[in-house]
């Protein structure tokens, strides 16, 4: 029996709201919505038992009615309750058959509280559209751009003629072959193309040739296996190349340029630190962990998850977000998450429709949905979202960037974990499904206009409780020492998670036994699913009794599937008979390398045009202020619980106006002194223009952050994550070698070692334009730097916010004309000029004095400069304070003394206001410690620059008493937050 | 005298357990976390407590609707037991979602029995979830947990917490018993604070007891100086939170009957 309980709001709520203006935005004159949530209940039970289940668990009495009824019934699609439109159009949407349906699970297991069984419960949300004002097809559409999305839902209109919900009957044994020999290369690159492989006929090469000594072809789950294996994203395959590399700095031969770049610093920075390394594991598990206290050791991963995204933002950024925190968990013997960060690379949101492509996302609608997914996971997790960033760039239109952060806490001295022969392989969490197959190769190959209808599969839904409860069994299980090694199921699945922790000894594992959420499945579909929420552990058959009992108290599945051996081979059987046997060796060790061109030719620099007419000081300020990438974030961070775990010192927004903040900064352990930042570093406008500096700014940004709030500079770890386009082009390969030798070269000179990171090439999006001619766009080049910083003592945090009027303020390092890549050239469309170059030294000595600084407690506030220079910096610190602040422009110790700056000169001053350079600061201090700071700050380049006021303007001047703008602090602000202000529709 | 002990219920979804502990701690108690099925297999657990806790989270991933499922948990599998708690003196907090919680259980309402529930913790008028630093005027009344306390800050961090009813003579009803002891409050430069719309700005609720609360805002994420967004530079950061008077409040109150 198919039974529908209805839930009907009585009053529209804001997402109605929402939808209806969504609706008239589409040229689609509605007037009225109605909404209901619907539940499909499938089970044996009555009519007296289902209207029990809407009564007691389905509907708030005070805000709700429903209405309960057979599903078909006439009933149901009857004008809504309270309604007057009679001729109405239906519209339904469900989750696709095998999608993930968080809620309808949770509400299949509430129901036997009441003592009703039910067999499958799905959920759907139903839209009534008055009939007079749309067609049928127009309900459609715009059900397609508002309301479903093609990779999960579909769409029913008029009534659902469902009779059954469960489907699917037990998958029969049968093996496929895929026979390789004969095949000329471009039948290998077709093949791999048709089954999504991503492998190069060259690798296909290497596959034949080894089941040829076997004497066979190999089995479809064996080529499956090696194309997870061997994809992009689980094996550096392109930063891991021998390349020739040709540059302005001269010719590069790298047999790794991963190796001997990005490790290699972290290499030299340890032999230098010797006993004091304070390192622990890097590059070699889940996450990188280094030491905090005498008890703990931190572990922290930043990923990617882009394509999944473009496609699904919602769901693509929650399992984004879901996967890097079961990273920490599965790092060594497991690991609490305590925070999160995100960060978004969209194109602008008010991208004129009419030049996006067929096929992609309208970037407001994307962005509304990956914040959605971020926050309804994070949020769910019990772990504060508390960093991140929005960067804006037409480049990123077809192939956004979505990183997930996530730094975790870990006993001293768990990080390694080893499995043993005779361990048995326990699969824990959620069930397997069909969900995300080919996730892993498909995130290697580049999007195209049919991505989203052809590559639905590879979406998965995330469900945060499933995880939560995963989290507190792993948590648990770890403090029992209850398991030898544990990671988590990602990409790839199974086949990647039980290889890799195979990959010494081999395992044999039983596919049938693997749980699954419905039947149908196929042996290889299991394997390779990419179904989320799931860890695999090793465990000591001793141990197995206990941990399932603790599986068993906090609700979660675990499952023996296996056993790891000490054979060497992955055996793989369904119900005894064998469906697939690799050696383990050839797996990880037998993929072909390639040796890969690379080429760098800066582009020629060019000096600056400019076009300043009509405008003043002060607009360009105010423009700034409401940019895109500077602009204020609060729509997004207020909808984070940043707070949440108690742990909360620094927070994104901060002071008693809620300015933004450097790093953000959360206590390591409750009631205990010692504090971990994040900062984040991302100079993307850099990245087209000069690679190797965006890597150096970037990296030297996410430590400024880290140093303005109160961090040590002596004990920063650093984490790459590198988004490129096609890096099989020599051209786009050698910006990412620069790259590389940037990350080397700062990370060496500042002494903070890189622990952990991730790469996502191939993001170029491919589509035929209206004469059907096939065109191509690829991200610009793209570093996100995070920096995980710490300090002693929370109290000693500095917030950049102005604290008290006639304090003075300061600035410390020095500023030469780098308007290359700047925000100031951003907005106003110009190209050319220098980008900043970083003088290691000088900036080394500045992140010191500011910490002697720090040390001594004389900053009343501390703000690095970076997008917009020194002008937006002051702005934000007196948004955050409340507080004006008078300044004179003409006291800034300058590089290049030819420049000298006149008040009357707009050029010569915007120039000095909001140049890039890196590596300097704003400080406020107390006028008693004056003195102090003077002689602390000794003979590097700083200068006062003017003093806070209560008058709540900001006046900058140039030279005694030639003012060069006053703006009243609110209309800063107000600058500041027009765009989060304004981001208060958008459907996700 | 034995401190004073409070059971920190979780489940599913509970993500506030660990900091709510720590502060009844700080305030001087003992506390144990409890799983929601460990408890409803033995609920004479509870009789080691005099103050039982339903701390934030997303209970059951708030499915269906915030609290819902864990509320029917509470009412089919521990209401008898909750009950002989609540009649032998203990105290009971719902915290956020643990307010969500309380309400659709009944126990913070006089028409319990009649089965009738009028007031209800809605969507937040914007329709989406914030976490913002809010005022509160507390009209404490015989409310155990708010004695002291006057206007203060809290975080709230909540997606469906705006107060509301069907039914207006039932709120006159409550509001005469004084049961709407916390509500939302002007800042200092007069700016009304609600952050989702809750009707005559009700923030949290008491029974007629004054020993069963339930409040949106997080205690716990302030019961110290450098919680609070703007503590650098203008507070001790050594200086305790408003919030920890409330974990005290409870201890002191359960200290008294139990010495």
């Amino acid at each position: 029996m198919l039974w529908e309980v209805d839930v009907h709001l009585r009053q529209n709520d804001a997402a109605t709201q929402e939808i209806i203006a969504a609706a008239n935005d589409l040229g689609l004159k509605i007037h009225t919505l109605h909404t209901a949530t619907a539940w499909l209940i499938e089970g044996d039970m009555s009519l007296t038992e289902v209207q029990k289940l809407g009564a007691c668990l389905f509907t708030d009495p005070v805000t709700e009615v429903c209405r309960v009824a057979r599903v078909g019934d006439k009933e149901l699609i009857t004008k809504p309750p309270g309604s007057s439109e009679a001729n109405n159009l239906i519209l339904h949407v469900l989750p696709k058959p095998g999608v993930t349906d968080p809620a309808a699970e949770s509400a299949k297991e509430a129901m036997s509280l009441l003592g009703i069984r039910a067999t499958a419960v799905r959920s759907v949300k139903k839209y009534w559209l008055p009939a007079d004002c749309i067609t049928p097809k127009q309900a459609e559409e715009t059900a397609w751009k508002l309301l479903a999305s093609e990779a999960i839902h579909e769409v029913v209109i008029g009534a659902l003629e469902l009779t059954k919900l469960s489907g699917g009957d037990a998958w029969k044994l049968h093996r496929k072959q895929v026979p390789l020999n004969g095949l000329s290369d471009s039948d290998l690159e077709e093949l791999s193309r048709r089954q999504c492989l991503a492998l190069t006929a060259n690798e296909l090469h290497a596959v034949r040739d080894h089941f040829n000594t076997l004497d066979r072809d190999p089995f479809e789950i064996e080529l499956e296996t090696i194309a997870q294996t061997w994809s992009e994203h689980c094996c550096h395959k392109t930063l891991g190349s021998p390349i020739d590399h040709s540059g302005p700095d001269g010719d590069f031969c790298y047999d790794n340029l991963l190796k001997e770049t990005v490790f290699a610093s972290t290499e030299v920075i340890r032999k230098q630190l010797g006993e004091e390394d304070w390192c622990v594991s890097v590059f070699r598990d889940n996450s990188g962990v280094v030491r905090f206290d005498g008890d703990h050791d931190i572990c922290v991963k930043v990923e990617t998850h882009n394509h999944p995204s473009a496609i699904e933002p919602y769901g693509g950024a929650a399992t984004g977000l879901g996967g890097v925190i079961r990273d920490v968990l599965g790092t060594g013997h497991g690991a609490k998450p305590l925070a999160n960060l995100d960060v978004f690379c969209v194109a602008p949101l008010e991208t004129p429709p009419a030049t996006i492509p067929p096929g992609i996302i309208p970037p407001k609608r994307l962005l509304h949905g990956v914040v959605g997914g971020v926050r309804d996971y994070g949020n769910r997790m019990g772990i504060p979202t508390i960093a991140g960033a929005v960067a804006f760039h037409p480049g990123y239109l077809g192939n956004p960037l979505v990183f997930c952060g996530t730094v975790g806490l870990m006993p001293r001295d768990s990080a390694n974990g080893r499995v043993e022969p005779g361990d048995l392989v326990i699969t824990a969490g959620g069930r397997t499904g069909r969900d995300g197959i080919h996730g892993a190769t498909f995130s290697s190959i580049e999007l195209s206009s049919e991505s989203e209808s052809k590559s639905g599969g590879s979406v998965q839904i995330g469900h945060a409780i499933h995880e939560k409860t995963l989290t507190d069994f792993v948590l648990a299980a770890s403090e029992e020492n209850l398991f030898n090694a544990i990671t988590d199921c990602g990409a790839g699945g199974l086949s990647s998670a039980v290889g890799e922790m195979g990959a010494e000894l081999g395992a044999n594992v039983d596919l049938e036994k693997v749980p699954l959420k419905y039947d149908g499945l196929s042996a290889t579909e299991a394997w390779i699913s990419e179904a989320q929420e799931r860890m695999v552990l090793a465990v000591a058959p001793s141990q197995w009794p206990r941990l399932s009992e603790i599986a068993q108290q906090e609700g979660v599945e675990a499952t023996p599937i296996g056993t790891f051996t000490g054979s060497g081979q992955l055996v793989l059987r369904w119900n005894g008979e064998l469906v697939g046997e690799l050696n383990c060796h050839f797996l990880h060790e037998g993929r072909p390398r390639q040796r890969l061109q690379s080429l760098f030719k800066p582009p020629q620099n060019t000096p600056p045009r400019w076009s300043l007419e009509n405008t003043t000081f002060q607009t360009v300020l105010l423009e700034l202020l409401q940019s895109e990438d500077i602009a204020s974030k609060e729509w997004i961070i207020r909808q984070y619980d940043h707070e949440v775990q108690g742990k909360s010192v620094l927070k994104p927004l901060l002071g008693p106006m809620g300015g933004p903040a450097d790093a953000t900064v959360i206590r390591g352990v409750l009631g205990r002194p010692r504090g971990i930042l994040i900062g984040i570093g991302l100079r993307h406008h850099l990245g087209p223009i000069q690679p190797y500096e965006m890597a150096v700014g970037g990296i030297v940004e996410a430590i400024a952050n880290c140093v303005a709030s109160g961090a040590d500079p002596e004990q920063i770890a650093l984490l790459d994550n590198f988004c490129w386009g096609d890096c099989r082009r020599p051209e786009s390969l050698g910006t990412l070698v620069e790259a590389c030798r940037g990350c080397y070269e700062a990370a060496v000179a500042l002494r903070a070692p890189f622990v952990s990171g991730k790469d996502s090439l191939n993001n170029v999006f491919t589509w035929k334009d209206d004469a059907g001619i096939t065109q191509e766009q690829s991200i610009p080049p793209t570093l996100l730097a995070t920096a995980i910083g710490q300090i002693n003592d929370v109290s000693l945090c500095v917030s950049s916010d102005f604290k008290k009027s006639s304090n003075r303020i300061a600035v410390i390092g020095v500023s030469k004309t780098e308007l290359g890549g700047s925000q100031l050239s951003v907005i106003r469309r110009v190209t050319g000029g220098d980008v900043p170059k970083v003088n290691f030294e000088e900036c080394q000595k500045v992140f010191r004095s500011i910490h002697r600084l720090n040390q001594q407690r004389l900053l009343a506030s501390c703000h690095d400069l970076s997008d917009g220079g020194l002008g937006v910096a002051l702005a934000e610190m007196a948004i955050g304070g409340g507080l004006g602040a008078t300044v004179d422009l003409a006291k800034i110790p300058l590089h290049d003394l030819t420049e000298i700056m006149k008040h009357d000169d707009l050029m010569s001053l915007l120039r000095v206001a909001f140049t890039e350079s890196t590596g300097r600061f704003l400080i406020e201090v107390h006028e008693d410690d004056t003195t102090a700071v003077e002689s602390t700050l000794g003979n590097i380049p700083w200068s006062w620059i003017g003093h806070v006021t209560n008058d709540n303007v900001l006046t900058i001047c140039c030279g005694k008493g030639s003012i060069v703008s006053q703006t009243s602090v609110p209309t800063l602000a107000n600058a500041w937050r027009k765009q989060s202000n304004s981001q208060t529709s958008g459907t996700n | 005298m034995l401190a004073p002990r409070a059971l920190i219920l979780r489940g599913p979804g509970t993500n506030c357990d660990e900091e709510t502990a720590h502060a009844f701690e700080r305030a001087g108690g003992h506390t144990k976390r409890v799983h929601v099925q460990a408890l409803a297999q033995s609920p004479s657990l509870l009789d080691d407590f005099q103050i039982f806790c339903i701390p934030g989270g997303f209970s059951y991933g708030d499915d269906i609707a915030s609290g819902r499922i864990l509320a029917l948990e509470l009412t089919q599998r521990l209401g008898d037991a909750l009950h002989r708690f609540h009649d032998r003196g203990g105290l009971i907090l719902g915290i956020c979602n643990g307010f969500q919680v309380l309400l659709q259980t009944g126990l913070l309402l006089p028409d319990w029995d009649t089965g009738q529930r009028s007031v209800t913790l809605a969507q937040n008028t914007s329709g989406r979830f914030v976490d913002c630093w809010v005022h509160l005027q507390a009209k404490p009344g015989n409310c155990v947990f708010l004695q002291g306390l006057d206007h203060f800050e809290l975080p709230v961090a909540h997606a469906e917490g705006r107060f509301t009813t069907s039914d207006e003579a039932s709120l006159e009803k409550l509001e005469a018993g004084g049961q709407f002891v916390l509500q939302y409050a002007q800042t200092g430069d007069g700016q009304q604070t609600n952050p989702n719309g809750s009707i005559r700005n009700i923030a949290g609720m008491c029974d007629t007891t004054g020993r069963i609360f339930g409040l949106m805002p997080h205690p716990e994420r302030f019961i110290e100086a450098t919680q609070h967004p703007a503590w650098s530079g203008r507070l001790d950061p050594q200086a305790d939170g408003a919030g920890l008077t409330f974990f005290r409040n409870a201890l002191r109150v359960i200290g008294k009957d139990v010495g």
